[in-house]
């Protein structure tokens, strides 16, 4: 076996009981005390996240504006500084290399966020495309330095906030603030409104070297009000739920953003091109050849990842992501299929294993935020 | 983890208990520790025949799908209706609530291939 790489977490997961697995390379908690409780904590009180696995890439200088305009498909000009933004990283056919949250730091300072198993291809895509010079746009690979832990749930602010004089409440979604102290944890932190589960909640960023203190302070802290460490098994479902896409699921090179929905981040009328416009803004106009749905079995199964999906003998996609929902109890999934198939109602059938299950899409998001 | 003296054991996990001239088959706490909780059982149907080493079921948890493997051969004489709508039990009772099938060998001689408590228990915590 390969060296699994470890967060600075590492050394704290064992109290908790973790499982742990080689996550594209990380040795990372699949689950604690067991994936549905963990989940049924983070819907009714609040979890903690260890997501330092994620990548964080710093761009910096004059043209950076410039420059993010022209690699992300979200439009940057609608940031001021303490606001971030869900965006795409594209490549000329509309694949997508990556999805990610940019945060604007200050003027001409931007920091994304990336998937763990992406940093590496992000950081080369975007350091290929850069043809500034030296002075005028620098990128940076700190994913290193940073611990990431998101506290999320309907109790993460009352759990915050005794801990910072800073007012959470005027942080809304998309929104951060810097320099956050957070009990005597020594280090300043970047606290944004932002999450993947579907809840109310943090992602807090902090030095590496302050990690484990501020994973201490928050779980003693957060005890009383129930909150409890989290795997990556109930973030999967917990995202899942709230329709979040899962990049290598959701979103592939071979999957464009607009196919998995997410036409509110790809803006073609933005001021100035950008990589994969061309091609994003023909599916947008004639509406794209696959649509990511929602499915609900009608048999008894689970719809799981690469699953077939049938209209009649005729092969119109596959299952994206399924499992059975921890909160609604319900066998569903999300598929990526033939648009011409795709309206809500419409039966299909799911092939699982060596048989073909009835299944019906449904209404998205399944889960509705109260 | 739990490993009751009188069954066997197949290197898939299962356990096996001798009936008479049956066998009662299940899947055992190791196994269901590893898969976490467990959200839905595939089982066959009685008169279906199972074939040692063969797939005859599943067992799925919240994040993956694992095959049972028919740890004998032979005719399936009853099959635990409960896990249909309970398969928690696999978690909280795998040697007791959560039997799957109970099974006629069609060759006795497979039952001596099988491992002892001792030889299962050492082979995982290898």
């Amino acid at each position: 076996m390969p060296d699994l790489k470890t967060t600075p977490l590492f050394p704290e997961y064992a109290a908790f009981g973790a499982k742990t697995i080689d996550f594209g390379g990380w040795d990372l908690p699949v689950q604690f005390s067991g994936i549905k409780h963990e989940h049924e904590v983070t819907r009714t009180k609040a979890g903690l996240f260890d997501v330092s696995h994620m990548g964080e890439i710093r761009v910096r200088g004059a043209k950076s504006r410039d420059f993010l305009q022209w690699m992300l498909t979200n439009d940057i000009d609608k940031l001021t500084p303490l606001r971030a933004q869900y965006t795409f990283l594209c490549y000329e056919n509309g694949g997508t290399v990556d999805d990610l949250i940019v945060y604007k730091l200050e003027e001409n300072d931007y920091l994304l966020v990336v998937n763990a198993a992406n940093t590496d291809k992000d950081y080369q895509w975007l350091i290929s495309h850069n043809n500034y010079a030296e002075n005028e746009l620098q990128i940076e690979n700190e994913s290193a330095n940073y611990v990431q832990l998101a506290l999320q749930g309907p109790k993460a602010e009352k759990i915050l906030q005794p801990l910072t004089d800073t007012d959470l409440a005027s942080i809304k979604p998309f929104r951060f603030a810097k320099d956050v102290i957070i009990g005597d944890v020594a280090c300043g932190a970047i606290v944004s409104r932002t999450g993947y589960t579907g809840e109310d909640g943090f992602e807090i960023y902090i030095s590496k070297d302050c990690g484990r203190k501020l994973w201490k302070k928050l779980l003693e802290h957060g005890k009383q009000e129930g909150l409890e460490p989290i795997g990556l098994g109930a973030r999967d479902t917990l995202r899942f739920e709230a329709n979040l896409p899962l990049y290598g699921q959701e979103l592939s090179e071979d999957i464009s953003p607009v196919e998995a929905g997410m036409k509110f981040a790809v803006k073609v009328g933005k001021d100035g091109n950008f990589i994969g416009k061309e091609v994003l803004k023909k599916q947008m106009e004639n509406g794209p050849n696959r649509k990511l749905v929602g499915i609900e079995m009608i048999d008894k199964g689970i719809p799981r990842t690469g699953y077939g999906v049938f209209y009649g003998e005729k092969e119109v996609g596959f299952v994206t992501t399924g499992t059975q929902s921890p909160t609604l109890k319900k066998n569903i999934g999300m598929a990526l299929i033939d648009a011409n198939y795709s309206e809500v109602g419409t039966q299909l059938q799911i092939q699982v294993r060596k048989r073909k299950l009835k299944a019906q899409i449904i209404e998205t998001p399944f889960l509705k935020r109260k | 983890m739990e490993v009751p003296k009188d069954l066997l054991y197949s290197e898939e996990h299962e356990w096996v208990k001798k009936e008479g001239n049956k066998v009662r088959i299940g899947i055992t706490a190791f196994a269901q520790d590893e898969l976490g909780d467990i959200v839905f059982v595939e089982l066959p149907e009685v008169g279906d025949e199972l074939k040692a080493d063969e797939p005859f079921g599943s067992v799925e948890s919240v994040k993956t799908v694992s095959e049972l493997y028919a740890p004998v051969s032979g005719k399936v004489v009853e099959v635990n209706e409960d896990l249909e709508d309970s398969p928690e039990f696999v978690n909280e009772s795998p040697y007791e609530k959560a039997w799957m099938v109970v099974v006629e060998p069609s060759d006795e001689s497979e039952l001596d291939e099988l491992l002892s408590a001792d030889q299962y228990k050492e082979s995982t915590e290898g």
